[in-house]
């Protein structure tokens, strides 16, 4: 057993980036991250590293790319209005595959909305927001130990698949206060550094498999560019085949390691008809109405998403195959319950139970409303 | 499971009292969970500070109603009188809160600001109300409270531990 300590999750989330090798963090504060920087503030001078309060958000993320090409584990921290700020800078980073974290504490939208509600708006957002064909690998705490253990895998996915991994927590989790135990022993993944031209820096033999990544400043020729480049990052504008090759890659990258990626609780009650697929707060009034329900005598089926993208469609067929009904709640007025739609089997009935929360969250008793009502 | 609501105006420390008894129930080995909420303004408006303490891991974290309301202001009292279940428990500051006549719960009044003025120095009050609550409900124990002041807070520890223990001492005073 390791320590344990009770804070809050948006520090949890802080002291995770140090251990997993965070030394660059640069943001523009914004509430329910803020506490993110105002942790790391303290944190990384202490360890060498760097925080910048930037100017905005567009800063912040082109900040952290540069850094991150000069060979820093780097992270950024914002909400929805960041967010959206960001993705030029995001879909920059997914087509020059530089790792980064990217944390977005959900709050209430559209625009700045309500600064210190939590909401899940951002379902789509975080695998779309930029424009072109990528894929993103998106992780969805559900507790304080969670901001802890999911900040460690982002920076631990980013670095081996080469690629901006978003973090997306929301109000609750980032604010809450729960009991952390760090692990006695944690894993943490290096980047695979080019250290000459053996291998290109934009390709890969293994589609599998993130190419080498050189460091700028040591030597290495390369060129680092947004738009449709070569193995060797020359850019190719106007060749089909290596846009096309270069963009299958991003992609395959990714999708092709799903299996490997994705990390959900499957809790299948045995003779239960009716199913619960949730993430991040609603997971916990879902967990609250099993409670209520199981009270009762009723057995509730429960799938909890701790990776939304890659989308883990196997694992919706999976308790699709085993109950009748799926509920979906969600703080928003449906985006997860288009994927679970999409990826369950035709027999199975959905129902969405969508909520504009206004800063409240989904009561356990409205899911247990939806169930006596079956 | 227990669900406290501690209550009152900003600076009156209602949400480092409600990590304090959060942690000190994680230290006896319980699961805890902490949820403040306060206004924008630095000082002088509504904060709340929900505890849930259990055996069992803590799924819906959100309190609706609560067991026991702690109210270190007027205001924040009479907002959330409504909350507290019927064979709850109510500990109010009584130089700051007026509770009427004819709460069904029972309702401890306790001079901690007065207290702590005093005895020890202001800001403490809402420690002397942690040892007063430790005391009287058992929820948590005092020792707990110590341990989760050392590890939480780095000024003026020992005029925290005192009010912990000057609290519990007005608890058991009262049982006589």
């Amino acid at each position: 057993m390791g320590e344990k300590y009770f804070i809050q999750g948006n520090i949890a989330c802080a002291e995770a980036a140090v251990i997993a090798g965070c030394r660059f963090f640069a943001a523009y504060p914004i509430t329910p991250a803020s506490e993110i920087g105002e942790r790391l503030s303290e944190l990384l001078p202490a360890v060498g590293g760097k925080f910048i309060q930037m100017e905005d958000e567009i800063a912040s993320i082109n900040a952290v790319i540069g850094a991150s090409w000069a060979g820093a584990k780097a992270m950024t921290a914002t909400s929805g209005p960041g967010f959206s700020l960001m993705q030029e800078g995001i879909g920059y980073a997914f087509m020059t595959e530089t790792p980064c974290v990217i944390v977005v504490v959900q709050r209430v939208g559209p625009a700045t909305g309500q600064a210190s509600k939590g909401a899940q708006g951002n379902f789509y957002q975080s695998r779309w927001g930029t424009h072109g064909d990528y894929s993103a690998i998106v992780l969805a705490p559900n507790s304080v130990q969670e901001m802890f253990d999911l900040t460690i895998k982002a920076f631990n996915y980013a670095e081996e698949y080469r690629t901006p991994v978003i973090l997306l927590a929301d109000e609750l989790t980032a604010h809450i206060f729960e009991p952390l135990e760090v692990p006695e022993k944690i894993e943490i993944k290096e980047r695979k550094v080019a250290v000459d031209y053996s291998e290109p820096f934009f390709d890969s033999k293994d589609p599998l498999k993130a190419p080498p990544m050189p460091r700028l400043g040591i030597g290495l020729n390369v060129l680092v560019t947004g738009s449709t480049h070569n193995e060797w990052g020359y850019r190719a504008t106007s060749d089909p085949m290596i846009h096309r090759k270069l963009v299958t890659r991003l992609y395959y990258k990714i999708e092709g390691n799903a299996k490997k990626i994705c990390e959900y609780e499957l809790d299948i009650n045995d003779g239960s008809k009716i199913g619960i697929i949730s993430y991040g707060c609603s997971s916990r009034s879902a967990y609250g109405a099993i409670e209520i329900l199981s009270e009762h005598g009723l057995k509730i089926s429960h799938l909890r998403l701790k990776t939304l993208w890659p989308f883990p469609d196997w694992a919706v067929k999976e308790l699709s195959s085993k109950v009748d009904t799926i509920i979906v709640p969600e703080l928003s007025l449906g985006q997860l319950v288009r994927e679970v739609e999409r990826a369950s089997y035709d027999k199975t009935k959905i129902i969405s139970l969508t909520k504009v929360g206004g800063g409240e969250l989904i009561r356990p008793q409205e899911i247990v409303e939806i169930v006596r009502r079956l | 499971m227990i669900k406290i609501r501690i209550c009152g105006f900003g600076g009156q420390g209602i949400l480092l009292a409600g990590e304090i008894l959060g942690a000190a129930a994680m230290i006896e080995g319980k699961y805890s969970s902490e949820i403040g909420s306060y206004g924008a303004e630095a000082r002088g408006t509504t904060t709340l500070s929900d505890v849930i303490i259990s055996d069992k891991k803590i799924g819906f974290p959100v309190i609706d109603e609560c067991d026991i309301l702690i109210a270190m202001s007027q205001q924040a009292f009479n907002a959330n009188i409504k909350f507290v279940k019927e064979d709850g428990i109510i500990i109010v500051d009584e130089d700051l809160v007026k509770t009427p006549e004819n709460l069904k719960q029972k309702v401890f009044k306790i001079r901690a600001t007065k207290i702590a003025e005093e005895k020890f120095v202001r800001v403490v009050a809402n420690m002397i109300i942690l040892g007063y609550l430790a005391e009287k409900t058992k929820i948590v124990s005092i020792d707990s409270l110590k341990k989760a002041i050392k590890s939480r807070i780095t000024r003026m520890i020992e005029a925290n531990l005192a009010a912990i223990d000057e609290g519990a001492k007005l608890a058991s005073e009262k049982e006589i």
